[in-house]
């Protein structure tokens, strides 16, 4: 943070240059962290969670619930050549994307694998926003060499954005006076006052990260905590609340959306030839647009697509109750032919599922899947082999969060 | 509306060759040169009322081959005899080098050279067959390209043990350990390591890239040795034109191209011709340049069009010359102190040392404190590069930055020209007195009249990151490039810079073969 | 008389690494040192009362685990402790801090850059991709590549094999890295000159190559390439100095039996009938041995302890060639405290860890001009530890010990021989430089020892003062290391074997080219293999 009390404490605390960075949320999130569970994102301080994992993750399920996404990458891409520049990186043919619209893309190395993926938000004809989980400036300016009418500017410290989700979030927005924003449909964006202001400074998105009704507010840092205060003002009664870096992650698997250190690996920091991930292994199929005549990786992914991805994201719903954590998978029940591995695994106490993403040799993908699953119990350490079945939808899709206006909690 | 075959972008001595053999198999070719003299580099200009000479003074290691197979000897051009390389001294005690041996050397030196020149000659000889051809792709599983390595490994064994553990050892080494390991005259060193660093931004300590130079040098007819064609290199130039027009190949003039037009769709991108700078767009299925590589992929192509790591590479090619030209107009011949005719190639650097500072002060973006060059009279060769009687001198003077601290400006320009002259003066005593006009060109100078980035002779470093099969960058080294119906022919491209003509040769070869499947 | 079945010249920690595995083959075995003291640049020494200087190598990472495991270095009283932070020092004052923590280091360099704190993510991961690959030859014999016999050939599949796992395009990549400069590698990556400047520095510690020459990039891996317990790049301090590892060895050494004799410099290796049969002492003793293994350089042993007359043709030559640059000096400093520095804060972590004077880009390629020049640098590059901020032994409670690695000191002057006086003055160069990041640094000097190539050389016998006994460059690396033909320890006289850094992998203390020796040595006496195979905490 580059406010308050950095300036200060800097003479007097030898250890400043080593201590993370606070949120523009941090004071409001400090009162809350009852269980000091501190870790960090992109050099901030961050919660895993403020008071209890499960119960953060049903708020998000039942009534409302908070994310700080500060620490998230933002970057504006502005000026005349911000479209062919953006257009060329990601796969997607953002000729389709509309003014006061985000979309969600991903961008891939030469040889289209995938470096991470983000959403771009159109602000204005010549001006965009990418946001993403980890830092790709560098990516950003190899990827402007040659576009001479541009300016690539961090956002990344200089905008406060909080993730607002859950089924009640609709009308504890209203609440607060956002008047409208029922009509606000998945993946638009809106303006409004905020604390008296007459110039709209609250940028709102129908975006987020956890499959269900939601939305992101995007504020200038001075109007962090007034957006803060007012929103829980309105949210008391909605049963508002901060969650954590753990409920994402129940919530996001749910939904089945990819994570990066899960289920790829950011092809730019892997070590390993071919550690890293395509698009189509991650079954993002969908956002690759061969009709575009160029983008990054295309030549690549277009040998990708002709040939079949080597392996495939699937979703299993698995027997039992112990998660599949780590778990290798077998095409058969004395585990002799190893075709995959589980990415991310949880017990889905919505869906009562053992539910897990997991990467599986598509040669292997219409046959029987088994995982070999380690639990402990009270020290002692067991493991056992249950069956996997292929789920083809999301674990967890309401209707509430695609319909616009919204229908009541 | 006519559509060319080919459309090749500059009429430089590798655009000429590429568009020579594409004619001669009977396809169409549409040559487009921005400036209004044919042969880029090599080109013959007059620049004083009578007195001609080219950014390139003479050959050193034009293609025999292509010789032959244009003919071009029955098209007037008559290579000429290998000139002596002399090393001057102050004293007079100059350092005359020939293939077959030394003069003004201890007979250690004389000996040592012997069994030196044999050894490069072997090393040469064994490299020599791979500059004509496409280097692979590192991984490719075609027949052609495993007999490549297949034939460059059996080569590299048949040197036998001794040489092939040698050439491993000697191929990366610096010229100053090469040089101190062979000579004990300081002049002889200097002189022996200059055709190893010439163009580059090297110096006799800087590892990986001078032998390698040296030795792709020494694959002409003359081994090495620099020559004048009889009538000059303006006869290759014309002979490589009246070939090319003779096979029913267009060429045209004062035709810059301003941009590499592409058409997308569904099917991906391909290139579709070329617009000028009046606007006017010119149609073909193939557009092959021989521009240099940063220029075609970004000035002319664009980055858009291109895949973004790819981009980045061809940005980072290190491009920058430093080398600088001297022309001087000389109202008589201009003589050197303890030399009867000044007809050979001299080179002012009584040692090593002395290339090695003026590259330090070049490296910070300085002028050199005390230039070192390479100085020709290509008048007495060729009379008709200056009136009767009268001479021209032409020096390649190193390390001159290309991006000067403080820019090139006119008294820098000057500064700098003064230096020269003076230094080459402490050789020729009456030089001063001959001159009638004098002109100094920097890179910057050289890139502006002649359309190279950086004004860099080779278009990008001869340095071993940036050859073979890495020449420009893998995925552009086999001519072929990213963009389906754009190639590559100038000496970005393999085997490199230098009047060679390879890359344009193998750049046909390379369409020919690729146009089958057409 | 008795006759050893093997006789190491030099008691470096790579002849008493080559000792302790032929003694573990049960072999008869007998190590020779000049000096009073063994260890040769892996040493501790009591210059002044109370203060034990590392007085020649200082930092250890690239000892390989597997040796340390297998020879039971604990046991003999190793323990190598990981550094903490470093910190750098600009030419205008400014200072960056390598936090230990990855997120701290990310906020540190987005401070200066938020473009490079990205880069470093993909810098990083590029070189960790580099280093995996080279580490794996380390323990490995290189093939002649000249050879058909089929180990030879299977050596060179293996490894282009592991080239090959790279893919494609990072086998240009790593080709392109070998052959380039640190600068032009990093300029790939980053734009802050400070970063550039902390990041190259390991480009050239050793050698005499600047950070614009090529060649350099492939020293700076070969600098991040060692590990502590599996981190690659990181560095470590042995607790007790450097002299702890050799004195580790030593144990093992002599826990197998094996003999090591002080204060007996090698005069000559005797040779007969084409076989090196033994050694002469300075003193005219003659000791014999069924084989003979020189721990010294190559040019030191082939041009000064052996008769040209006993050398195959070429030989001579080649090891006159061989390229031994002296570019290095080390200045050692007892100080009544622990010094501060303007910029840094009062941190204990930090100062955990290393300085390094690196100023700029320029400012190192300046330094080596100086070198080229025949001078030593005006403004050096100085890497420096306090190694007494955490090591306890080293020096009294409460006092510290210092040690300054510089660059670039040239073993010969143009302006003459070394003479004392020169060397002070290299010296209050060095600590004039400190004192400008330090204020008061010179009061707290209790003592100070001064090394040019000169004294390294005349002291440890590292010819020129090398570190490395022989150059990093391509021509000298691998299968050309240390000449073309003679890659694999059997020098051109039967019997006689390498087994110092002049071999590969070459220098640093790793123990490797030790053990790399006694493997081939224990092939040619047909004895069972006591060297181990390495072990990769990264894989």
């Amino acid at each position: 943070m580059k406010t308050d009390n950095k300036t200060q404490t800097s003479k007097l605390d030898p250890y400043a240059g080593e201590r993370l960075k606070r949120s523009h949320f941090h004071p409001r999130q400090a009162e809350l962290n009852l269980r000091d569970a501190w870790s960090s994102w992109n050099g901030y301080k961050f919660a895993d969670y403020y008071y209890d994992e499960e119960y953060e993750y049903f708020c998000i399920r039942n009534s409302c619930a908070t994310y700080d996404i500060c620490p998230m990458q933002k970057y504006r891409i502005s000026g005349a050549d911000a479209h062919f520049m953006l257009n060329r990186m990601v796969t997607r043919d953002l000729n389709k994307l509309k003014e006061d619209r985000v979309t969600y893309v991903c961008w891939c190395t030469d040889q289209g694998r995938l470096i991470d993926d983000g959403t771009i938000f159109k602000l204005g004809s010549e001006s965009f926003m990418l946001t993403c989980g980890s830092p790709s400036l560098a990516w950003l300016r190899k990827s402007a060499l040659g576009f001479e009418r541009l300016e690539i500017t961090d956002l990344s410290d200089d905008l406060a954005a909080l993730s607002f989700q859950g089924p009640t979030t609709c009308e504890v927005l209203k609440k607060m006076g956002l008047e409208g924003i029922q009509n606000l449909k998945p993946f638009n964006i809106m303006y409004f006052d905020i604390g008296g202001s007459s110039h709209k400074p609250l940028m709102v998105s129908r975006t987020g990260f956890t499959g269900d009704l939601g939305y992101e507010l995007w504020i200038a840092p001075q109007l962090a905590l007034t957006l803060w205060d007012e929103l829980y003002a309105a949210g008391d009664d909605y049963g508002i609340q901060p969650y954590g870096e753990a409920a994402t992650n129940m919530a996001r698997l749910e939904a089945g959306f990819i994570m990066p250190g899960m289920e790829f690996n950011e092809a730019l920091k892997t070590v390993n030839y071919q550690y890293d991930q395509t698009p189509f292994e991650l079954n993002l199929d969908w956002l690759v647009d061969f009709n575009k005549p160029h983008f990054n990786g295309r030549s690549a992914l277009l040998e990708e697509r002709d040939r079949g991805p080597k392996y495939r994201l699937v979703k299993l719903d698995i027997a039992g109750n112990k998660p599949a954590d780590e778990s290798a998978l077998y095409a058969d029940q004395k585990c002799s032919v190893e075709i995959g591995y589980v990415t991310s695994a949880m017990w889905s106490p919505v869906v009562k599922a053992n539910i897990a993403l997991a990467m599986i040799d598509s040669d292997y993908i219409d046959g029987s899947i088994w995982a070999e699953i380690y639990y402990g119990k009270e020290l002692r350490h067991h493991s056992k082999v249950v069956r996997c079945v292929l789920q083809n939808a999301p674990f967890w899709a309401p209707d509430r969060a695609r319909l616009t206006p919204p229908p009541a909690f | 509306m006519q559509h060319y075959d080919n459309i090749i972008i500059g009429a430089g001595h590798n655009g000429l060759v590429c568009a020579a053999y594409l004619a001669k198999k009977g396809q169409s070719v549409l040559v487009l040169e921005a400036s209004d003299t044919l042969g880029g580099l090599a080109a013959t200009r007059e620049f004083y009322p009578g007195y001609k000479v080219g950014v390139a003074h003479s050959l050193s290691h034009f293609s025999a081959q292509i010789v032959s197979d244009l003919n071009l000897t029955a098209h007037g051009y008559i290579p000429g005899a290998p000139m002596p390389t002399i090393g001057l001294d102050l004293e007079g005690k100059h350092v005359v080098v020939t293939r077959d041996g030394l003069r003004g050397v201890s007979k250690k030196d004389l000996d040592s050279y012997i069994d030196y020149r044999q050894l490069l000659e072997r090393f040469a000889g064994m490299l020599s067959p791979f500059w004509l051809k496409t280097m692979p792709r590192i991984g490719s599983k075609k027949f052609a390209d495993l007999t490549t390595f297949a034939q460059l490994g059996l080569k590299l064994r048949l040197l036998g043990k001794r040489d092939m553990g040698e050439f491993m050892r000697v191929a990366t080494l610096p010229a100053r350990d090469l040089m101190d390991e062979n000579f004990d005259s300081d002049l002889l060193k200097a002189v022996l390591s200059w055709d190893g660093l010439i163009g580059s931004k090297m110096a006799p300590r800087s590892p990986n890239a001078t032998v390698l130079a040296m030795l792709y040098r020494m694959s002409g007819e003359h081994h090495g040795a620099s020559s004048i064609p009889k009538d000059g290199i303006e006869s290759l130039i014309n002979a490589l034109h009246l070939v090319l027009v003779n096979a029913g190949g267009q060429v045209r003039c004062n035709a810059p191209v301003t941009k590499i037009n592409v058409k997308g769709d569904s099917t991906g991108l391909r290139a579709t011709g070329v617009e000028l700078a009046d606007g006017e767009i010119l149609h073909a299925r193939r557009v092959i340049s021989s521009a240099d590589p940063k220029r075609t992929f970004l000035q002319l192509l664009g980055a858009e069009h291109l895949e973004i790591e790819f981009t980045n590479r061809i940005n980072r090619l290190r491009c920058d010359g430093y080398v600088a030209k001297l022309h001087l107009a000389l109202d008589g011949l201009a003589h050197f102190s303890g030399i009867d005719i000044p007809d050979g190639r001299m080179i002012v650097a009584p040692h090593m040392d002395s290339i090695e500072f003026a590259f330090d002060d070049a490296k910070y973006g300085g002028s050199p404190a005390q230039p070192v060059m390479e100085i020709v009279l290509p008048s007495i060769n060729d009379s008709s590069m200056a009136p009767d009687g009268k001479h021209v001198l032409s020096a390649h003077v190193m390390y001159v930055p290309y991006s000067l601290k403080g820019g090139w400006t006119a008294e820098a320009k000057a500064n700098l020209q003064d230096l020269t002259i003076d230094t080459i003066a402490q050789y020729s005593p009456n030089l001063r007195d001959r001159i009638v006009h004098a002109e100094f060109l920097t890179p910057e100078d050289i890139e502006s009249s002649h359309h190279v980035t950086g004004g860099h002779w080779h278009h990008t470093e001869l340095s071993m990151d940036q050859m073979l099969m890495m020449r420009p960058t893998y995925q552009a080294a086999q001519y072929a490039t990213p963009i389906p119906g754009l190639f590559l022919c100038g000496a970005g491209s393999h085997p490199g810079g230098g009047l060679m003509g390879g890359p344009g040769h193998n750049a046909a070869r390379h369409v020919l073969a690729a146009g089958k499947g057409l | 008389m008795k006759k050893y079945d093997a006789i190491i010249v030099g008691a470096g920690h790579n002849g008493l690494t080559n000792a302790a595995y032929l003694a573990k083959a049960q072999l008869d075995v007998l190590v020779v040192e000049k000096n009073d003291y063994i260890g040769g640049a892996a040493v501790t020494r009591e210059i002044h009362d109370g203060w034990f200087y590392s007085s020649c190598s200082y930092v250890c990472s690239m000892m390989r685990q597997s040796i340390h495991r297998d020879l039971n270095l604990t046991r003999h009283g190793l323990v190598l402790v990981p550094y903490l932070g470093t910190v750098v020092f600009g030419d205008h004052g400014d200072t960056m801090v390598s936090y230990h923590s990855e997120e701290a280091e990310y906020n540190q360099l987005r401070r200066r850059s938020p473009h490079d704190a990205d880069a470093m993510f993909r810098f990083q991961t590029d070189l960790a991709r580099y280093a995996r690959l080279i580490r794996k030859t380390l323990l490995r014999t290189p093939p002649d590549p000249t050879s058909f016999r089929p180990r030879d050939i299977k050596e060179l599949l293996w490894l282009a094999k592991q080239f090959w796992s790279l893919g494609e395009t990072e086998l240009y990549e790593y080709i392109r890295f070998f052959t380039m400069s640190a600068a032009d590698f990093l300029d790939d990556y980053f734009e802050d000159d400070l970063i550039k400047a902390a990041m190259a520095s390991p480009g050239v510690i050793g050698t005499a190559l600047g950070v614009y020459s090529p060649g350099s990039a492939y020293i700076l891996l070969h600098h991040v390439m060692g590990d502590v317990d599996g981190n690659i790049g990181a560095w470590g301090l042995a607790r007790g100095g450097m002299g702890a590892i050799s004195n580790a060895i030593a144990g093992a050494v002599q826990e197998h039996g094996g003999e090591i004799r002080t204060n007996a410099g090698v005069d000559k290796i005797l040779v007969k009938n084409n076989q090196a049969v033994g050694i002469v002492l300075d003193s005219g003793e003659e000791i014999y041995g069924g084989i003979v293994v020189s721990n010294m350089d190559a040019k030191r042993t082939f041009t000064q302890c052996m008769d040209r007359a006993d050398l195959p043709p070429g030989i001579y030559e080649k090891a006159v060639n061989f390229k031994i640059r002296g570019s290095s000096g080390k200045v050692n400093i007892a100080l009544s405290g622990l010094p501060t520095f303007t910029g840094v804060a009062d941190n204990r972590y930090i100062n955990r860890g290393g300085q390094g004077f690196v100023g700029s880009m320029e400012t190192m390629e300046r330094a080596y001009d100086c070198w080229k020049h025949g001078r030593w640098s005006d403004d050096p590059f100085i890497e420096s530890v306090i190694p007494s901020a955490w090591d306890p032994t080293v020096a009294p409670p409460g006092q510290h010990w210092m040690s300054n690695f510089v660059q670039y000191c040239p073993s010969q002057l143009a302006d003459g021989p070394w003479t004392a006086e020169k060397r002070d003055a290299f010296g209050l160069t060095v600590v004039d430089k400190i004192e400008r990041y330090s204020p008061g640094f010179k009061d707290l000097i209790v003592h100070m020892e001064v090394r040019t190539p000169f004294e390294i050389e005349a002291e440890v016998g590292l010819t020129e003062g090398n570190i490395f006994q022989g150059e990093l460059t391509i021509d000298q690396l691998l299968f050309n290391r240390p000449f073309p033909g003679y890659a694999q320890y059997r020098m051109p006289v039967k019997n006689l074997y390498m087994c110092g850094s002049s071999t590969h992998p070459g220098g640093g203390v790793s123990s490797a080219c030790g053990a790399n020796a006694a493997r081939e040595i224990l092939i040619d006496l047909r004895r069972p293999n006591t060297v181990p195979e390495d072990d990769f905490g990264d894989e």
